[in-house]
């Protein structure tokens, strides 16, 4: 018992917090730039900036609860706009959230090496986690993993998370 | 309840992705209906979702819009009286050229309306802009600014000035989403150019368009155009869809191969579009006409060709027109309102057995029959010229 204490308040000491237009406009920011950003040059549909802020305010918060949230949030606010049924994205991301803030709240996540790992680790993860969803849950045959591009796009996403999570260091406040 | 405290994250996580999983399910097991092809709730939730997204997409594509074809829009002004004076010249070529194809078009017209066929024409089309796109390589969906106030419907057409860019999907008050031929939802029917192979055409995971359903063969080369069929009830037969690109042994389909087809339409640069709201079994008046002068045009350009000193010196006044019109191009409107818009086949000058009026009708033909057709005549002057409708 006295463990668990222990462990909990080391925990909840490390969780940061974000105020409440941060936690509600970047992710919505996030949804719209990925809408509007491919329109611009089409190539940067390779980049998946919901995943990124998913992964972020996950690892940051370090609650598997509020990563969950945040991620099913994000990711059915993607399948809406993308025309995809309600649910593809929200899975994975709900996963990734979960994923990121239980290990977040075990590992120095500040380290930009460790970010990086973590970005483009959870990037492939959401791939496959995707892949699944698509051939297995809604048997989708046409459905292949390209896995050259997936690994583009992970190198992507990891490329996009550093600067964007120490734009976003700036919104945090530590308790 | 140690339980629930103890597994509250784990349990959180099953609960949301069993919502989400059941969601799925009940949005994949609904019947597939082409017109509606989300259920009512998801309906309504995409089109909420929409109502919040497009304001800010509007804002940004007017931004991106104005400051992107300020400068252009100035530089092309500098160049306008040139491309005008370029274009009436066109003009005029391309109209003499639509007159020397006039009559095979409208021989065309009538051997289909013999056979029973109804050609769908284009009959009306509303303008719209692209202001936003589905941000997702798996999902290749464009937004435009027109909806169902504007008299659209899902599954109507949408393309370019070069070609086919896909079928409305969603259509809401002021919005549409437009699906890609690219995406690996989208199907349309087509037919190759020259080969008149009938195919299926398929967007990929990779967002490129191909024909897979199509054996090995060799009359199939890259280069050659693919256009709608109409077969599939959306696409109005004859818009351009692509070239054929690449052929290649399809490995998950064996025999068949995967042809992949470079479209018209530049599918990433798509800025404005036309949606065909109507088609109709005939051309449009304006179009009729336009194809009867040029038929006239044609008839009167031939009969100066092989009679010039009748046609110069009986028919002073349509010479002239001709001359004018391949001269400026501006005067083929007055010319063409001068003629007779139903324009008469020629005198056939060598006859033979494939000419008009020659072969018995197909009513009193027999399979394997000898053929008892009619003795041509044996001068120009025995044919007797025939109305055409």
């Amino acid at each position: 018992m006295m463990v668990t204490r222990s462990y909990m308040s080391r925990r909840e000491v490390e969780q940061q917090r974000f105020s409440m237009p941060v936690t509600v406009l970047v992710p919505v920011g996030a949804v719209l730039l990925q809408v509007l950003l491919p329109r611009v040059f089409a190539g940067l549909a390779i980049l998946d900036l919901p995943f990124v802020v998913t992964l972020f305010f996950a690892i940051s918060r370090r609650s598997p609860i509020a990563g969950t949230a945040t991620g099913a949030a994000i990711g059915l606010l993607q399948d809406v706009l993308t025309g995809q049924p309600i649910g593809v994205n929200g899975m994975a991301k709900s996963l990734i959230g979960y994923a990121g803030a239980s290990l977040g709240s075990r590992i120095d996540v500040e380290n930009t090496t460790t970010r990086a790992l973590l970005a483009f680790g959870f990037s492939l993860v959401q791939s496959v986690l995707l892949y699944l969803i698509e051939r297995r849950l809604l048997g989708i045959r046409a459905f292949h993993m390209l896995w050259l591009h997936e690994l583009l796009r992970a190198v992507a996403n990891t490329a996009l998370a550093l600067p964007m999570c120490y734009l976003l260091d700036r919104a945090k406040h530590t308790e | 309840m140690d339980f629930l405290t103890q597994y509250k994250n784990a349990l959180f996580l099953i609960a949301i992705l069993l919502a989400q999983a059941i969601a799925l399910a009940v949005q994949v097991r609904r019947p597939l209906d082409p017109a509606q092809p989300d259920g009512p709730s998801v309906r309504l939730i995409r089109m909420w979702a929409m109502t919040a997204v497009t304001p800010v997409e509007r804002v940004t594509h007017a931004i991106g819009y104005g400051a992107g074809h300020a400068w252009s829009d100035y530089i092309d002004l500098r160049h306008v009286r040139q491309q005008n004076k370029d274009l009436q010249q066109q003009l005029a070529r391309v109209r003499v050229e639509e007159a020397a194809i006039a009559e095979d078009a409208l021989q065309g017209q009538r051997l289909q309306a013999l056979l029973g066929f109804r050609e769908s024409y284009v009959g009306s089309t509303v303008a719209a802009q692209v202001i936003g796109a589905s941000g997702s390589e798996q999902s290749h969906i464009l937004t435009i600014d027109k909806g169902s106030s504007d008299g659209l419907k899902p599954d109507m057409a949408v393309i370019t000035q070069d070609g086919v860019v896909g079928k409305l999907r969603d259509v809401f008050a002021n919005t549409a989403q437009v699906l890609e031929i690219n995406d690996q939802s989208s199907g349309a029917g087509v037919v190759l150019a020259s080969t008149r192979i009938r195919a299926i055409l398929r967007g990929t995971l990779t967002g490129r368009v191909q024909i897979g359903n199509l054996l090995a063969d060799s009359r199939i080369q890259p280069g050659e155009q693919v256009l709608t069929s109409g077969g599939d009830q959306v696409y109005p037969r004859g818009l351009p869809v692509g070239v054929v690109e690449s052929i290649a042994p399809d490995p998950d389909h064996q025999p068949y191969t995967a042809i992949r087809v470079k479209p018209a339409v530049n599918l990433d640069r798509v800025e404005e579009v036309l949606v065909i709201t109507g088609t109709q079994p005939d051309l449009t008046p304006g179009a009729q006409q336009d194809l009867a002068s040029a038929a006239a045009q044609h008839a009167a350009d031939l009969s100066a060709e092989r009679l010039p000193g009748i046609h110069d010196d009986q028919t002073p006044d349509t010479a002239g027109a001709s001359g004018a019109t391949a001269a400026t191009g501006a005067a083929m409107p007055a010319a063409a309102s001068a003629v007779p818009v139903t324009p008469h086949p020629l005198p056939i000058v060598h006859p033979d057995r494939y000419s008009s009026g020659s072969t018995p009708p197909a009513s009193e033909l027999t399979p394997g029959g000898a053929n008892s057709a009619q003795q041509p005549p044996s001068s120009p002057s025995q044919q007797q010229p025939k109305a055409t409708k």
